[in-house]
């Protein structure tokens, strides 16, 4: 039974009905639930809800060993790029033990944080820094575009015995969808085929899958039909479906909020170029953020974004229907 | 800060003291045999011994029990022997054998033996640290009478890992026993070129919690005091901070200029 909530709601949803089935299951961060009014206070208490101080260090760290000794955590950690703060425990610590120590002990954890919240949050709160955490051998990243996949994605992660990435886009958090109720597993690794189409495969991730869909509406008025997938993980890549995709189509775009070099968008291309290359009809095509840090102002900001116009306009020259810019 | 004895420390009876004097000869006889095969290229990489540092790992090791749990850094071959992990395959680990301690994939930095409480190591200074707090949480929410070690250096102190673990095991009052191995040197250089100050336990005193400095080398005194620690621990007064002035007798690692 499904019914409309806002994907903040879902994201909550998930890391409750988790606690209430799982008791290893420990949640705590910055702020959350500082007064002991909260609901989630009232229904796990106090020993599984915790307020933490400013160490993301010590936070995610912690995390690993409560992980190592037998419990679950979820981290509560804002923003992505408070991550970099304790890099050492996200990309040194978290993924190597279970495979540097031969197997013998698992590390299951949830990093939670948002990302990309480019409303004037300007240049260290907005990035989208998820290829740093993608390429690491033992994490996994996911990336949920909707209210359902949001509570998915983070029920799938909880019960994941590795640790996962979780990173929750901050433009979304108010966009309503149908979002199942009771238990609901979004499996971690499976691409979502939102648009189906025929003639472009366009690629998008998080906030850019909406500007995504929106190019394809106005390829549509064109006689364009593209088909838009979104990975919802970055770690594992569901290259397969991508590749199927492609193989259907003959032409890809990559839409991604990230720079390019830093981007799902040249993981992907590499992937495709490599792996579907006799698929290919025309030289794929990126639509990602402009190497930049991302401005304060207004206008600056849209300017360095990708948007539904620029991912139209990259579909056509892929498809020759346009001149190709350089 | 002048070296606090243990007031009325119990005198150690013969067969405690053969006990821990045969732990230490055993890490020394297979600290020094490493040694060997690093030299003649059977174990190879990084290696950090233990030479020295024997009674430590040998008295705070055999004051805990085997649901303990011990968390090490990059020198922790003594502390994993102390602890009871099979010499052979301890051996085997550092030599890059699928029977070592971990099938030969971590090496002589990360050794684990979750059968004998070693849960992790860490090649990064200071990165076991709030893995061991994290440890000792669990140990609490359990309602366990567990306690949790964290062995680091001196070299440790400095960095955020150490005073962002020293704040929330004092918080959140954890069960958890730093250890910290003082022999004056991180790396390469003496203590006194990293920090104004000399003493560990100065460094945490503003939290208030349990607090001595030991000499490393008087395994008796270093017995008693943990002796107490673990008892503290166990009985919900953690943390607790136990410094150990020792000495490193080769280089930082097998190969060094100061070895």
């Amino acid at each position: 039974m499904a019914r409309e909530i806002p994907y903040i709601a879902a994201v909550n949803e998930a890391i409750q009905l988790e606690m209430v089935r799982d008791d290893t299951v420990v949640f705590y961060g910055q702020d959350v639930a500082p007064s002991d009014d909260d609901p989630l206070v009232q229904a796990f208490g106090r020993d599984r809800v915790r307020v933490s101080p400013i160490s993301e260090t010590a936070e995610i760290g912690m995390a690993v060993g409560l992980a190592i000794a037998g419990y679950r955590p979820v981290v509560e950690l804002l923003m992505a790029e408070f991550m970099l703060v304790a890099m050492n425990q996200v990309v040194n610590e978290a993924p190597r033990l279970r495979y540097m120590s031969g197997g013998r002990v698992k590390v299951p954890l949830v990093l939670k944080a948002g990302y990309g919240f480019t409303a004037g949050w300007a240049g260290q709160h907005t990035g989208s820094i998820y290829t740093m955490f993608a390429g690491i051998p033992g994490l996994k990243v996911v990336l949920p575009s909707t209210p359902a996949d949001a509570k998915g994605l983070m029920a799938s992660a909880v019960r994941d015995d590795n640790p996962v990435v979780y990173l929750m886009h901050y433009l979304l958090v108010l966009e309503h969808g149908d979002v199942p109720e009771g238990e609901y597993l979004v499996p971690i690794g499976e691409a979502a085929v939102r648009r189906a189409g025929s003639d472009v495969t366009i690629v998008a991730t998080g906030w850019t899958v909406g500007k995504a869909l929106e190019a394809a509406e106005m390829l549509a008025a064109e006689g364009i039909e593209a088909e838009v997938i979104d990975p919802r993980s970055l770690q594992p890549l569901d290259m397969p479906a991508i590749l199927e995709s492609v193989q259907k189509t003959g032409h890809l775009v990559l839409a991604d909020q990230a720079t390019r070099h830093a981007s799902a968008a040249s993981i992907i291309a590499a992937e495709v170029a490599e792996h579907g290359f006799s698929s290919l009809k025309a030289p794929i095509k990126l639509v990602t953020a402009h190497d930049a840090t991302i401005p304060y102002s207004e206008p600056m900001e849209a300017y360095v974004l990708p948007d539904e116009v620029k991912i139209a306009e990259a579909a056509r020259q892929a498809l020759g229907t346009a001149p190709v810019t350089a | 800060m002048a070296a606090a004895q243990t007031a009325g420390a119990p005198a150690l009876g013969r067969d405690e003291a053969l006990a821990l004097l045969r732990t230490m000869w055993r890490i020394r006889c297979f600290e020094e045999r490493v040694g060997k095969m690093y030299r003649s290229l059977q174990v190879h990489g990084l290696i950090h011994l233990s030479i020295g540092s024997e009674g430590v790992a040998a008295a705070v090791c055999g004051a805990l029990r085997a649901d303990d749990h011990v968390y090490s850094g990059h020198r922790a071959h003594g502390h994993a022997l102390a602890k009871g992990a099979p010499m052979d395959r301890v051996m085997a680990e550092l030599m890059g054998r699928s029977a070592g301690v971990c099938r030969g994939l971590g090496g002589s930095m990360h050794l684990v033996d979750t059968d004998h409480g070693l849960m992790g190591a860490t090649g990064v200074v200071g990165g076991n640290l709030p893995l061991a707090a994290g440890d000792a949480l669990a140990a609490k929410l359990r309602d366990s009478d567990q306690v949790t070690v964290a062995f680091f250096g001196d070299g440790a102190v400095q960095a955020g890992h150490f005073h962002e673990t020293v704040n929330l095991a004092s918080l959140w009052e954890l069960p958890l026993i730093f250890v910290c191995e003082n022999n004056g040197f991180a790396e390469f250089t003496p203590r006194s070129a990293h920090t104004k100050v000399q003493s560990v336990c100065d460094v945490v005193a503003p939290y208030d919690f349990e607090r001595r400095t030991v000499p490393g080398q008087d395994v008796p005194t270093l017995r008693g005091a943990i002796a107490e620690y673990v008892a503290a621990a166990r009985a919900g007064g953690g943390p607790l901070l136990l410094e150990c002035l020792t000495h490193r007798r080769r280089g930082h690692y097998e190969g060094d200029a100061q070895g």
